[in-house]
């Protein structure tokens, strides 16, 4: 075990954990931050996404131990980003989620690309898209909603 | 005199030929050549098949916005659950692709003129000694099964040393 000292959503946090946790662990379970979800643990999915020094990034395969000073944002401090509030709002008024469970890693996804890009291409959504699945199948109803934030971007 | 400086530069070149076949069955293991694609998508596993989760090479080579290569590849290996890693995980730019547009590697001649083409003889001998993400070829970790990733056909240090005599020997090309 060893003392941990993150910056998550502009808050510093201490734990003390194995190295080799994976940050979706020390999120969901040492900060209860559970908006992050647990998928597939192999990086297959997209569910477990989060910003780790502005790169979105699988929190299921981060080691704690490989953090460093990296700030790391959840979708817990996506209502205080401002395109992430755009995007919050975008999700609701498109009515995008079905059972909801990989919406906040589509979303840190989302997020991410729009302080990329502020006007993607469908191609460019679904590249950039293309490691976060739901099995609902919710995919038009993204692409909807990535359009409108895209547009009050604009 | 004349022909004697013949018999030594064919010498020469015949063992500059022999230490190239030795490189180049390097560079076309799948720990090499699955990330010297021509195309816009990294390759995985020993069959080379296309990266799962419609990966693109990305305008530097590193992947698109939300789903660059570090997105699930960092600094080093996670074998816990096999997915590789390595410093600054990227794939190779084009000017370096080792394979044709449908995927098959090109010919040993070809290979060797687009290596001789990038790098001179130091800073090739550099980058195969030192470069981290050829190093990683020889430290590739475990695949998601928990079995190790296959090594390529030589060690580095034999890697390294052909390519020393690759370069001694004028960098011939078949």
């Amino acid at each position: 075990m060893k003392a941990y000292h993150l910056v998550v959503n502009g808050e510093r946090k201490s734990v003390t954990v194995d190295p080799s946790t994976p940050v979706l662990w020390v999120l969901r379970e040492d900060l209860k931050l559970t908006g992050t979800k647990y998928g597939c643990g192999i990086g297959a999915c997209g569910a477990c996404t989060v910003h780790l020094g502005g790169l979105a990034t699988r929190s299921c395969l981060v080691p704690v131990s490989l953090v460093g000073d990296r700030k790391i944002v959840t979708i817990e401090g996506m209502s205080r980003d401002p395109i992430g509030r755009i995007v919050q709002d975008a999700w609701v008024d498109k009515d995008v989620v079905q059972c909801g469970y990989c919406q906040s890693g589509q979303i840190m996804s989302v997020v991410a690309l729009l302080k990329a890009n502020r006007k993607p291409t469908d191609t460019n959504i679904e590249e950039s898209l293309g490691g976060n699945l739901c099995r609902c199948g919710t995919y038009v109803r993204i692409r909807d909603a990535v359009k409108s934030a895209a547009e009050k971007l604009a | 005199m004349f022909a004697v400086l013949i018999a030594l530069f064919l010498a020469q070149t015949t063992d500059g030929l022999a230490a190239w076949q030795k490189v180049h069955s390097v560079l076309t293991s799948p720990r090499c050549i699955n990330c010297h694609t021509a195309t816009n998508y990294p390759q995985q596993g020993d069959d080379r098949h296309r990266h799962f989760a419609n990966v693109i090479r990305g305008p530097q080579d590193k992947g698109v916005v939300a789903l660059n290569c570090a997105t699930c590849h960092q600094s080093q290996n996670a074998n816990s659950t096999g997915v590789p890693g390595g410093q600054n995980w990227h794939l190779a730019p084009l000017s370096m692709k080792w394979q044709d547009l449908n995927d098959q590697p090109l010919t040993s001649a070809e290979i060797c003129r687009s290596v001789k083409s990038q790098l001179d003889g130091a800073h090739l001998l550099k980058h195969h000694a030192e470069e981290p993400l050829v190093l990683w070829a020889w430290n590739p970790g475990r695949r998601p099964d928990g079995t190790v990733r296959t090594l390529p056909p030589l060690t580095h240090a034999q890697f390294v040393e052909a390519t020393r005599q690759w370069i001694k020997a004028g960098t011939p090309c078949p």
